[in-house]
């Protein structure tokens, strides 16, 4: 295979990809700083899935992002992007002092994803609910080309308020679309509480699973079993639904499970303290 | 087989279809698709008001019906789009504009997506079906969506041009299209000219700037007019966006008089964009548009709609009178 691509399932030592988790952590802490504002939390409760995603389950090729045959990765938590930048920049879509310019002036990096201005994002998000019909049009196509390329779509569970989910969701089952996997990141939060106090929407698992999908249920920060439930996806027969129970904030103990933490900015001792709290385990 | 028509004043989906002769649709994408394996055709179940139902059975393969679900249709084009299929995505042209105007822009304008939306049944060519159903606000919603190319067909024959003219374009295509009773204006299809307007009829006194059905309405006045002495040229807006600046400043330097003609609200369609040109070009010229009430039209038969709303050669006839005699 041509030596440039990554191929899908790298072997990756757990270890070294929670350290990863907790890196994207930091990256997100320092580029907020330069907007000045952003979700730290909504990024914090993804990280470990993020890591493991990128640093060893998808079939990617930096080099030429817009290789047909790559697997492709949408986020429909759009709002998530600040996570994601750091590690395309890492696996080298783009040069790493691009992170620097962040939100400022004529920036391709902004708060929400654009695909026409960041290689490696494989579609632009930014309007909760639209990314898991972008991925049944991605799989969809996979099918009808003969290729055989993964079509994973992250979503928010705030985000399966959104209707046009549900419509997604019956069309991947209609359509038969077992090259598509989607991963709620499940932090049980959006901007104004709680998810099941604002518009509840468990059991999302069997709702899933009625919609004819093949559901998993996990801890999103337990590394062994993200790659697990990764791993499994791959051979489901159906369109798989990981529903990954995480925590929002997840990495900052004064930042978890706080509704308040969804958009913010640390000033510099909170700055200080949630730093240090993480390097802390990287140190460990 | 069991027979289920048999009294000839019976009629169904599949027998009123075959009368809809401008829906040209169907087979002017299969001839394409023979030629572009990238082109895909897409419905929200109403293949068989559109008669996409022919591209179904000549391409079952490459036709995607979603279900009565238009958003997502929308999405799933977009998805499909980023891999390099070109998707051909057919609604009325109410749920195409207004039910998914953020996925327009959002999905395919701002990522600059080649789907091409086929928004048929425009304008109150629904008639009675009422307002749910009328598309009277499209132009304006399009046409202020960046990267977005809005097109809008007179007849049978300018569909068939519009989609060969437009196929290669970047980002998404708005085809405004009626509901297939259109009488033809072209009596083969057009080459279109990217941006450009179509000169009809030569005319000296004033201009007639139409679009969709008002394309024939107007020709059906210019007749009218050429018979009190009065020389009207005719031009088919057939793009809408770009949009033909240098054909209505000439429009305004040769002749007395423009009025457009469209089956629109009268904010932000063809008038409007008309209007801003020579105000913005600092042209002063008779100048009216005869479009829609800015309210929700009554209920009847197309036809009754368009005499009562003066979308018809005579009612057209007599505003671009007025305006003369402004």
């Amino acid at each position: 295979m041509d030596n440039s691509v990554l191929p899908r399932n790298r072997p990756a030592d757990v270890r070294v990809l929670q350290r990863r988790a907790d890196w994207i952590r930091l990256e997100t802490i320092r580029l907020v700083e330069i907007a000045k504002s952003g979700h730290y939390s909504s990024v914090f409760s993804c990280a470990e899935m993020f890591a493991a995603l990128y640093y060893s389950v998808l079939r990617l090729k930096p080099t030429d992002p817009r290789w047909d045959d790559r697997d492709r990765f949408l986020l429909g938590k759009g709002h998530a992007a600040i996570g994601q930048y750091p590690v395309l920049a890492d696996l080298g879509y783009f040069p790493a002092d691009l992170l620097d310019t962040y939100t400022r002036l004529g920036s391709p990096l902004g708060d929400h994803p654009d695909m026409n201005k960041v290689p490696g994002i494989d579609f632009s998000s930014g309007s909760i609910g639209h990314n898991l019909s972008v991925g049944v049009g991605m799989a969809l196509s996979a099918k009808m080309r003969g290729k055989d390329y993964l079509t994973w779509v992250m979503l928010g569970d705030g985000e399966l308020a959104e209707g046009q989910v549900w419509e997604a969701a019956m069309a991947a089952a209609h359509y038969g679309l077992a090259n598509l996997i989607g991963v709620v990141d499940a932090n049980g939060m959006g901007l104004d509480g709680d998810t099941e106090a604002v518009m509840g929407v468990e059991p999302m698992a069997d709702k899933f699973a009625a919609f004819g999908w093949a559901v998993d249920e996990i801890d999103g920060h337990d590394m062994d079993a993200v790659l697990a439930a990764f791993a499994r996806a791959q051979a489901a027969d159906r369109p798989q639904m990981i529903v990954a129970r995480t925590r929002k904030g997840k990495g900052v103990s004064f930042m978890e499970r706080d509704p308040s933490w969804h958009r913010g900015f640390l000033g510099p001792a909170d700055k200080a303290a949630a730093m240090a709290e993480i390097e802390a385990r990287l140190a460990r | 087989m069991t027979a289920t028509v048999l009294d000839p004043a019976s009629w169904n989906i599949q027998t009123s279809l075959a009368k809809l002769t401008a829906l040209t649709m169907a087979d002017e994408l299969i001839a394409m698709a023979a030629e572009r394996p990238e082109i895909v055709v897409m419905t929200a179940d109403l293949a068989t008001s559109n008669g996409l139902d022919e591209f179904q059975r000549a391409l079952p393969h490459r036709f995607i019906n979603t279900g009565i679900a238009e958003q997502n249709m929308m999405s799933i084009a977009a998805g499909l789009a980023s891999t390099g299929m070109i998707p051909y995505v057919s609604t009325f042209a109410s749920f195409a504009s207004l039910l998914c105007a953020e996925q327009l822009r959002t999905d395919l304008a701002y990522t600059r997506m080649k789907v091409r939306i086929l928004a048929h049944h425009a304008g109150i060519s629904m008639g009675f079906y009422g307002t749910s159903h009328h598309a009277v606000e499209d132009i304006a919603v399009t046409r202020a969506m960046g990267h977005m190319t809005v097109v809008s067909a007179a007849d049978g024959n300018a569909i068939r041009g519009l989609l060969r003219a437009t196929v290669d374009l970047d980002g998404p295509v708005y085809i405004r299209i009626g509901r297939g009773a259109e009488k033809p204006v072209y009596a083969e299809t057009p080459v279109f000219e990217h941006g450009k307007f179509v000169t009809l009829r030569a005319g000296t006194d004033a201009t007639l700037i139409a679009t969709g059905i008002g394309v024939k309405v107007a020709l059906d006045a210019a007749g009218i007019l050429a018979a009190e002495g009065v020389s009207v040229r005719v031009l088919d807006a057939v793009y809408l966006k770009p949009l033909d600046e240098a054909a209505i400043l000439a429009a305004a330097d040769q002749t007395a008089a423009i009025l457009t003609v469209e089956e629109h609200n009268p904010h932000g369609g063809l008038g409007s964009a008309v209007g801003e040109v020579l105000a913005l070009a600092g042209r002063a010229v008779r100048f009216g548009k005869q479009a829609l009430p800015d309210d929700y039209a009554l209920v009847a038969p197309p036809s009754q709609l368009y005499r009562h709303y003066g979308l018809t050669g005579e009612g057209v006839a007599q505003a671009l009178k007025k305006v003369l005699a402004k």
